[in-house]
């Protein structure tokens, strides 16, 4: 939606991008939609369609953002966060991944978010929208799509028997509040109008969500997806 | 086992049955017992034969065997045939006991006749010392065998996982029993002397036999595992290739024929999409053919949102946190939700997909439809239009729960309901 209202302040913007599909055709798609760098800011460093290729070109390119396919042929998007984990981790230069499937399955969307994915977009996404959440990525933003939004919800909402760790495992009001915004369809911007907070804030609940998802309520998620029969 | 087709049939009875061995009711391997439910007989008169028959020098433990390998335990025999008959035999009323007392009766004279039988051939002399060892044998045999059937029978029912125990223990007792005999065997042979020799003999023969139809045992058995394994795949790829005939090729022919027409391209992609996403995705069954009326919220959001989609080709995304069964209060904020879906998607639509939003959060139920259209004012809208205040509005208020509409001229409209659950 607001693909270039930052780079109307001058500051040329660019991110390197990996792009990890399967899907020769796909790959191609996204590159002629995103890959006009003049234009979009994004500049594709590499390509990859399986999980040891995507290792290989991540490692030797070192981007700043993995557009990562989560079903691969090899372990899937999640094998390929396993064996990049360093490279999420490091404190200089940290790859961020965002995930762009096809499928917006539960146990997808859930698994590869834990795994480190710092976003989740689906591939009917525009190209302006994804060239937008690319940079969200970058900056270090978490990019929640409204499905992804209400999965997390689901996820923390049967949370009635005692928390293990109150402050870890629950999402406090306000976080459950930006994220139903969210599942809602509202943009980050939008939010921070309804709530009365900046967008910055909007940004810090969705981390702050992100960080619980990843590192905490191990207990609910995994109860929540036995409930499912997703694992 | 197919071999339990090549049974006579029963021509004269309506349905056609197949011979089983009996699970119910049954003494040894439930042959007497299915066979008599099969012809129709007293099953005290079949096991009577099969006495009389092993009388005339065990030919009727042979046949007992055989029909023990081949014919596969079912249900067969146990239902309406045996019963009744079983019941006027012996005595009078009682109906619990009488299978007691036939089977006590049977005991007693299976066990006159196995004296019988010892006392026979004890005329022999030295053949006397073969019985005892063929019967221990045989003991052990049934008992493993039945053990086996056992097990079987506990993968249908479900039942006797306490049992294991016991199960485990009448096993070993078989073997045990097998084994004994066979030493019997041995020993009363007199061969006991050269029991080294005999067993170094017997290794060697069946490390021999081993070594020669081992590799071939091996890779038949790997053989048919692995074509079982195609076999399923097959099955399973010829069902997606079903599908994707069914419905995507459909849609793709479609889509070539109208190409020109990008709505309806749109739309019939669209709701391929989402059939095929549906079926692949489920998380349980794979049923083409849901169930005509939703039962649950969730399911219930999702149809109407996908016929409004279908209808009016715009894209709705649905996001449903949390899921309850429907009542009437619910389907009337459905209803309510429905006519807000079209509202959207007929005067939102070109701003981009309408969201959708459920949760269900305690006992209340929040729906909110939002698109990006041009929005309008709703105090603007003539008294004399319907939808929103009739349709959505007023229905709301009619069963207890609350509308809200909001709409910004240039942001779009969100329409959000809430309604208390009739029953927790």
């Amino acid at each position: 939606m607001t693909e270039q209202t930052d780079a109307a302040d001058g500051t040329e913007r660019r991110v390197r991008v990996v792009l990890v599909d399967d899907h020769r055709m796909f790959r191609a798609g996204v590159q002629a939609e995103i890959g006009r760098t003049e234009e979009t800011g994004v500049e594709v460093v590499g390509e990859a369609a399986d999980v040891d290729q995507a290792v290989t070109v991540i490692t030797a390119t070192r981007p700043e953002v993995v557009l990562l396919d989560v079903h691969l042929p090899g372990g899937g998007g999640v094998e390929v966060l396993r064996r990049c984990a360093g490279l999420v981790a490091a404190a200089e230069h940290p790859v961020r991944f965002l995930a762009l499937s096809v499928s917006d399955a539960a146990e997808d969307v859930i698994g590869v978010i834990r795994g480190g994915a710092r976003g989740y977009v689906t591939k009917t996404i525009t190209g302006a929208d994804l060239v937008d959440s690319i940079f969200r990525v970058q900056e270090g933003d978490a990019v929640f799509s409204p499905r992804l939004a209400g999965f997390v919800l689901d996820a923390f909402a049967s949370t009635d028997a005692p928390p293990v760790d109150e402050d870890l495992d629950r999402l406090t009001q306000r976080e459950r509040e930006v994220l139903r915004l969210i599942a809602r369809g509202y943009a980050y911007k939008e939010i921070a109008k309804q709530l009365f907070i900046s967008v910055k804030t909007v940004e810090s609940h969705v981390s702050a969500v992100l960080r619980k998802l990843q590192l905490s309520n191990r207990h609910e998620l995994t109860r929540w997806a036995t409930a499912r029969r997703l694992v | 086992m197919p071999v339990a087709a090549a049974r006579p049939p029963e021509t004269e009875e309506p349905a056609v049955r197949r011979l089983y061995r009996s699970a119910e009711g049954r003494w040894l391997g439930g042959v007497a017992r299915g066979l008599a439910g099969h012809l129709g007989l007293p099953v005290i008169w079949v096991r009577l034969v099969f006495l009389g028959l092993f009388m005339a020098d065990g030919l009727g433990a042979l046949l007992y065997a055989v029909f023990w390998i081949a014919v596969p335990l079912g249900v067969g025999g146990r239902s309406a045939e045996p019963r009744p008959v079983f019941e006027t035999a012996p005595d009078g009323r009682r109906r619990l006991r009488k299978p007691d007392r036939g089977q006590l009766f049977a005991l007693v004279a299976l066990l006159i006749g196995a004296v019988a039988f010892v006392a026979n051939t004890d005329l022999g002399g030295p053949a006397n010392r073969y019985v005892w060892p063929v019967l221990l044998t045989g003991a052990g045999v049934v008992l493993v065998w039945r053990q086996a059937d056992n097990a079987r029978r506990a993968q249908w029912t479900g039942d006797g996982r306490r049992r294991r125990l016991l199960q485990l223990a009448r096993g070993l007792a078989g073997v045990a029993l097998v084994g004994t005999g066979l030493t019997v065997f041995v020993v009363v042979r007199g061969s006991a002397a050269q029991l080294g020799n005999v067993l170094t003999a017997a290794l060697a023969v069946i490390v021999g036999v081993a070594l020669l139809a081992g590799p071939w045992l091996v890779r038949m058995t790997q053989d048919l595992s692995e074509e079982r394994l195609m076999r399923i795949r097959a099955q399973e790829r010829a069902e997606v290739a079903a599908h994707v005939h069914d419905s995507v090729l459909h849609t793709l022919t479609l889509i070539q024929r109208n190409a020109e027409d990008a709505g309806e391209v749109r739309r019939l992609a669209r709701a391929q999409e989402r059939e095929l996403r549906n079926w692949l995705y489920r998380p349980e069954g794979t049923g083409k053919d849901e169930a005509e009326e939703p039962a649950t919220l969730a399911d219930a959001v999702k149809r109407a949102a996908a016929e409004v989609e279908d209808k009016h080709g715009v894209p709705l995304e649905v996001v449903v946190v949390g899921d309850c069964p429907l009542d009437e209060r619910l389907t009337a904020q459905l209803q309510a939700a429905r006519e807000a879906m079209v509202n959207a998607a007929k005067y939102g639509g070109q701003g981009g997909p309408v969201q959708v939003y459920a949760e269900v959060e305690g006992r209340s139920v929040f729906v909110s439809v939002r698109d990006r259209g041009p929005g309008f004012d709703p105090d603007a809208v003539p008294e004399d239009r319907m939808g929103v205040r009739e349709s959505i509005v007023g229905r709301m208020q009619r069963n207890g729960g609350t509308a809200r509409l909001r709409s910004v001229p240039g942001e779009g409209t969100e329409v959000e309901l809430e309604m208390e659950r009739a029953d927790g």
